[in-house]
């Protein structure tokens, strides 16, 4: 389980990557970066309104053979990427949606410091307990 | 251990003449007490430690200042052994109801017992001193009053000391930062003085002297009683042992920090249930000169609501943080318990009752401490206790704070927050002891403070015109500008443009530029206007040089536009006119200017109405006149 969160475009780099099983996590960053362009291109058939919260969550971007990936993407444009294990049926969309809920409150959060510049590598502990706690519940 | 009255003249030192019989026990604990106070290669001992250690007798602090005198510390100029072991002696005789004199003294000689007495008092301030490692909350509580914090405290009260020790080296902390190390070198400064404040809360700015452990330990509640000596033998063991050993956490947050950080609060924000935002912290913050990622995980930890924005309880606990951060101790990943906002406002409710008490005592003692000899210190030790009293006051203080802010709205922004503070010390200056106002930046401020505070809040927009005249006048201007475009035809707007120049006339260098800027708009609406109107301008404005003229003793110019003469003429005309723009910045000549302006606004006030008289009978002239020109127009042209 990997979760991401890239910063908004034009420059996409990630703001923050975790992944659980720490083997294989180029693998996974691979994956997030690809995933970007199935993001974009999500992005760009929504056209006008997209303050909308429903189509914040992207769903289920595509699967592969191991994973399926996540998407949400922020008002801001700042797009969340999560990365889970295809063998873990027991996830649901809504568990994924709450996810993505409760990475976007705790992202809210982190703006609200302001020692916390836009655009900065987000390195807050109590977002990565979050985090954690998040990846624990779904492994 | 206990004999008779030994013979023997006071122990240690020079007996000066008087023969003080000590026991055995006394001589002991004396001199312990003396080598306590009184570091070995000095002969006399810090009039701080003494300082103490007369106030752990628990004595009023009158008392306690005839004792010094008596004991001779005041004219020797300094606790020599002898004058040391005659004031103890006076304690004691003061402690058992005796008066304070040499005789009373002699009068211990039959009475052993008395001493006895003050040695058990004494014992008992030693074995807790002893017992300080380990647990003192039980002599604590025989000693002190009550306080919500004390039993738990007693332990968490020691781990405070390596948080306070470091704050005491200056040299460490950054600028700004100094004022904490400072307001501890305060009481150090004011030990150096040997003061005598007395009051139980002063005490606990005293004890600071003691070097900040014994302090951090007892500075909160602990601190409204006088158990000052047994923080001073504490303090002492403290700094024998410097260890730092805390099985608590250094999390609380201490009476003095508490003001300290309520007080910098008030300095970002006068209303102390508002909060901070998320800037203005980051701005105070970043001060500290701790690295942002830590200035980050402190904000995380204590903006426990995650709106961008500290409120009182949060920013003291954010800045507690800080000033732990910078003493060495590492971050916590969670926001301790007593940091937390709840916690840090309830507590904030009981030390406020607490110092209410102790304040209104504080506050009636000064008036008995003015005429001591040392009870003066310089205007910032006694801002401490007045910060205190600040907090008692602070509703009052934001009160009046807020009624001379929003008095004084119309005042230019460059004064406002500077007038804000100043406002703050006055009230402050009228509430408690007299001091110099330490923050007024410049004397101008001052000037502006006292020329403003005494008249009532509803003269003041008035008499704005002083700096923000020009700003207030080209609104007018520009609003006859557009009246007058907007509705030409309507006699009256086209002459109303120059008449709030007339007002201008206080300032002779903005009168220049006025009147020229008046020039050329006027000409322009005269020469859009129509011919006739323009002519027509002419006539009435004769008869209104004319009369104007018997008024001025000015220049008139046949010019276009003639009331641009008549208001150029009038600055020359005035002779209340007050040049007060060009003049030097002294205080006395701003005031002066200040009076002078206000005379120049209600003449000029009172021109203003005689000239709108004026100008409406000359309307009425001017009317008739185009009238008939009306009816003998079709005559000319023909």
């Amino acid at each position: 389980v990997l979760v991401s969160i890239i910063s908004s475009p034009p420059q996409n780099y990630p703001l923050y990557i975790r992944s659980v099983p720490t083997e294989n996590e180029l693998k996974f960053h691979y994956t997030v970066h690809t995933s970007l362009d199935v993001v974009d291109e999500k992005i760009s058939a929504m056209g006008k309104a997209l303050v909308d919260q429903r189509e914040l969550y992207l769903g289920l971007l595509y699967p592969t053979e191991d994973y399926k990936v996540y998407g949400y993407v922020t008002n801001s444009k700042v797009k969340f990427v999560m990365v889970v294990d295809s063998s873990n049926t027991a996830l649901r969309d809504n568990e994924i949606r709450s996810m993505f809920r409760k990475l976007h409150n705790s992202y809210t959060d982190i703006m609200c410091n302001p020692f916390y510049n836009p655009g900065d590598r987000i390195h807050s502990r109590a977002f990565d307990n979050m985090v954690n706690s998040m990846m624990m519940q779904v492994c | 251990m206990e004999q008779g009255p030994a013979g023997g003249s006071a122990g240690g030192g020079g007996g000066g003449g008087l023969l003080l019989p000590l026991s055995e026990s006394e001589q002991q604990r004396y001199s312990e007490l003396f080598s306590r106070c009184c570091p070995p290669p000095e002969a006399a001992a810090g009039g701080s430690s003494v300082g103490e250690l007369f106030r752990a007798s628990q004595l009023p602090p009158d008392t306690l200042h005839q004792i010094t005198e008596v004991c001779g510390a005041k004219r020797v100029g300094y606790f020599g052994p002898a004058q040391f072991y005659i004031a103890l002696k006076l304690i004691a005789a003061a402690q058992s109801g005796f008066p304070v004199r040499i005789e009373s003294i002699k009068n211990e000689l039959p009475l052993p017992r008395f001493m006895a007495l003050k040695n058990d008092s004494e014992v008992r301030y030693g074995t807790t001193a002893e017992l300080h490692g380990v647990k003192f909350q039980v002599p604590h509580a025989t000693l002190e009053k009550n306080s919500y914090k004390r039993t738990d405290e007693g332990d968490k009260q020691e781990p405070k000391s390596p948080p306070m020790s470091p704050i005491c080296s200056p040299p460490a902390s950054p600028s700004t930062y100094q004022r904490v190390p400072l307001s501890y070198g305060y009481g150090k400064s004011r030990s150096g003085l040997e003061q005598q404040h007395g009051a139980p809360y002063e005490v606990r700015h005293s004890a600071h002297q003691q070097d900040g452990p014994s302090s951090g330990n007892y500075a909160t509640k602990p601190a409204l009683t006088c158990s000052t000596l047994n923080r001073s033998l504490s303090a002492e063991r403290e700094q024998q042992d410097s260890s730092t050993s805390y099985s608590d956490d250094p999390w609380r947050i201490t009476e003095e920090q508490r003001d300290y950080y309520i007080n910098q609060f008030r300095s970002l924000q006068p209303d102390l249930n508002s909060f901070i935002s998320g800037s203005v912290a980051k701005n105070f913050f970043t001060k500290s000169k701790l690295p942002i990622p830590e200035l980050s995980h402190i904000w995380e930890l204590c903006d426990v609501d995650c709106d961008g924005a500290l409120t009182l309880p949060e920013f003291c606990a954010a800045f507690h943080l800080v000033v732990a951060r910078k003493n060495g101790y590492q971050l916590p990943e969670t926001l301790p318990e007593t940091l937390l906002p709840e916690y840090l406002q309830a507590a904030s409710l009981k030390p406020m009752r607490d110092c209410a008490l102790f304040d209104s005592y504080s506050e009636s003692l000064p008036g008995g401490q003015h005429t001591r000899d040392f009870s003066r210190t310089e205007a910032s030790a006694e801002e401490i206790p007045d910060n205190s009293a600040l907090l008692q006051d602070a509703k009052k203080d934001d009160k009046q704070a807020l009624k001379v802010s929003t008095a004084l709205k119309m005042i230019p922004k460059e004064f406002q927050h500077l007038t804000v503070k100043t406002a703050a010390q006055e009230s402050n200056a009228l509430k408690a002891r007299p001091r110099s106002r330490s923050y007024s930046s410049t004397s101008i401020e001052d000037a502006m403070k006292k020329g403003e505070e005494p008249p009532t809040p509803p003269p003041r927009p008035q008499k704005s015109h002083s700096r923000a005249s020009s700003l207030d006048l080209n609104k007018i201007f520009q609003q006859n500008t557009q009246a007058v475009r907007s509705g030409w035809l309507p006699p009256p707007p086209p002459a109303l443009p120059p008449r709030p120049s007339v007002s201008q006339t206080e300032q002779p260098s903005e009168v220049e530029l006025h009147p020229q800027t008046n020039r050329p708009p006027s000409q322009a609406e005269e020469n859009s206007a129509a011919k006739k109107e323009v002519v027509l301008a002419q006539p009435p404005s004769k008869p209104t040089r004319r009369k104007l003229r018997t008024e001025a003793q000015g220049l008139e110019t046949p010019e276009l536009s003639p009331t641009i003469n008549v208001t150029s003429s009038l600055p020359t005309v005035k002779p209340h006119l007050p040049v007060q723009k060009q003049s030097s910045k002294q205080k006395r000549a701003i005031q002066t200017a200040i009076r002078k302006n206000k005379e120049a606004n209600a003449v000029l006030a009172r021109l203003n109405s005689e000239l709108q008289q004026q100008l409406k009978e000359v309307h009425k002239e001017r009317i008739a006149l185009e009238t008939q020109l009306e009816q003998l127009r079709p005559v000319t042209v023909l």
